[in-house]
């Protein structure tokens, strides 16, 4: 295993001193409660917005706290949800009142887990909202799966949600723009490679050279198929034919494009992607509003790809434009 | 058992999570992200820092211990459900110096209580469900026999074995391993692998009791 590592026990505790030190004027570390918090929290007035999951899809969610976005992260061990005494810490850090947000992603860890977390906080008087993000149309969503995974959306409606919220807002508004986000918006991943999770010290599976893993979620689990190795423009279709059809997509509908690295792709290849995603849409005539290319939620250093839709219109387009400041992400201020 | 039993139950638990951290990850990386050993292992690892204040607590509050230890420390969904296990364990033994067999069972079904009321999952889904219902049902069987607390814990450890391995064919409707469909068929399901060395540790301190 060749990672820029110390010891694999004391790796999320660096990561969030580096961030700690590197972000010092947007955010702060609680170190004994292990949050992100930015550093005008909590802000009067305002919903709070929080988010959690497992380390190791930097820079969500940490990366994504500040002005515009997040008031608050809580990171679990590598692809661990976190755990409620965190999700509570940081749903009083940000209280200004107004309530708070849960942002949740659909998977049965950080669903659980935030659940208890919101029962702890509303029996301190605070009221609490959950959204839960199931975009990935990899998996069918029946009766038969935990449903469907929380992935690319997740951090499009982290930024809408927390730029709407920054009007001051109510929390039913809030959480219903968030499902409004959520309802709009689908997602598919692949992988090249797999990933090494540093406290196991090997990959989660193994691919062969010529193989890539269709519909994988974001902690190095095996995919829903694996087939052989295509092209860049293949791929893109692959990804963007389920996105398409599972959103009904019409013709002179507008789209928000995010292509989106899992950690061990070059952006060189993640513009090749967006190039064929750009063909695809116009060819259907969807237009794209506006784009995001980069890695934003990945899986540690897995090469590969996910490809996230979302329907706009002028609300959505509004809150994705309005001012940003984050770690990950600025624009407008 | 007296709660140093219960005690020698959880000691010997910690170390033998600690001794199948890779095997339960290794499961976990076949239909999951690869992290239940090393939860696990961190979650009991926290538990064993606390069995010097836990010496001086009764059965019921060293269990509740267990429980919100695990619920702050293992994450993922392993946390809240074996966390919700261990405190409806310690409620149904509240107020009880020494607990008989009819107090074990009556744990082990708040137990297994604990993880359907907070996970929802039924028999059949490739979950730690399918190691602990037929365990339960066999101390149950046991118990109404008459049979000692050594062999209740031991049918209900073998009804875990059988259990644990019928995961094996299974397919998986809940948690991660869902989103594989058919590719979690034929992988052992690493929560009833688990749940099975957790009744493995109490069969084993209620045989050297004897």
């Amino acid at each position: 295993m060749k990672k820029l590592i110390n010891k694999p026990d004391d790796l999320v505790k660096e990561e969030l001193a580096g961030m700690a030190v590197a972000h010092a004027d947007l955010i702060r570390v609680d170190f004994e409660q292990n949050i992100i918090v930015r550093k005008d929290a909590p802000v009067q007035g305002k919903v709070g917005v929080i988010s959690g999951g497992g380390s190791g899809h930097e820079p969500m969610h940490g990366g994504f706290v500040g002005h515009g976005m997040l008031d608050a992260a809580c990171p679990g061990a590598v692809f661990t949800s976190p755990v409620p005494d965190q999700m509570l810490a940081a749903t009083q850090a940000v209280n200004g009142g107004m309530g708070v947000l849960h942002i949740v992603k659909n998977y049965t860890g950080d669903i659980l887990n935030f659940e208890m977390a919101a029962e702890l906080a509303e029996a301190e008087g605070i009221h609490v909202a959950s959204v839960v993000t199931n975009d990935d149309v990899a998996v069918q969503d029946s009766l038969y799966t935990a449903g469907r995974r929380g992935v690319g959306v997740t951090v499009l409606l982290e930024k809408i949600v927390g730029g709407f919220s920054e009007t001051r807002a109510p929390l039913d508004a809030v959480a219903a723009l968030a499902r409004k986000v959520n309802d709009h918006g689908r997602s598919m991943g692949m992988a090249l490679t797999s990933c090494t999770v540093p406290a196991a010290g090997k990959p989660t599976f193994e691919l062969g050279e010529d193989e890539m893993e269709i519909g994988i979620g974001i902690h190095g689990e095996p995919g829903r198929h694996r087939v052989k190795l295509a092209s860049a423009d293949e791929i893109t279709e692959m990804l963007a034919a389920p996105i398409i059809d599972d959103l009904g997509l019409k013709s002179g509908e507008s789209v928000l494009a995010f292509v989106n690295g899992m950690g061990g792709t070059p952006l060189i290849e993640l513009y090749v992607v967006y190039n064929a995603l750009h063909h695809i849409l116009h060819g259907k005539n969807i237009t794209i509003a506006r784009s995001l290319v980069g890695n934003y939620i990945t899986s540690l250093e897995m090469a590969g790809c996910s490809i996230t839709l979302v329907r706009m219109d002028d609300e959505l387009l509004k809150y994705w434009d309005a001012p940003v400041h984050t770690p990950a992400l600025r624009w407008g201020m | 058992m007296t709660n140093q039993d219960i005690m020698r139950w959880l000691e010997h638990t910690a170390d033998v999570l600690q001794e199948n951290r890779v095997y339960l990850t290794q499961l976990d990386s076949a239909i999951g992200d690869a992290d239940h050993g090393i939860n696990m292992d961190r979650g009991f690892t926290s538990v064993r820092g606390k069995f010097a204040a836990m010496a001086t607590m009764d059965s019921s509050t060293c269990l509740k211990t267990v429980g919100t230890t695990l619920v702050s420390t293992v994450g993922g969904a392993s946390g809240p459900l074996y966390g919700t296990a261990f405190l409806r364990a310690g409620m149904a033994v509240s107020g009880k110096q020494e607990l008989a067999a009819a107090d074990i069972v009556a744990m082990l079904e708040a137990f297994l209580g604990g993880i359907v009321a907070r996970g929802k999952a039924h028999p059949g889904e490739k979950t730690m469900v399918d190691a602990l219902t037929p365990a339960l049902a066999a101390a149950k069987q046991a118990l109404a026999e008459g049979a000692s607390l050594a062999v209740i814990t031991q049918r209900a450890h073998e009804a875990a074995a059988e259990g644990m391995k019928a995961t094996i064919p299974m397919l998986a409707t809940k948690g991660r391993a869902s989103y594989l469909g058919e590719r979690s068929i034929g992988h052992q399901d690493p929560g009833a692998t688990s749940s099975w060395l957790i009744l493995g540790c109490l069969a084993e301190v209620c045989q050297d009791m004897l």
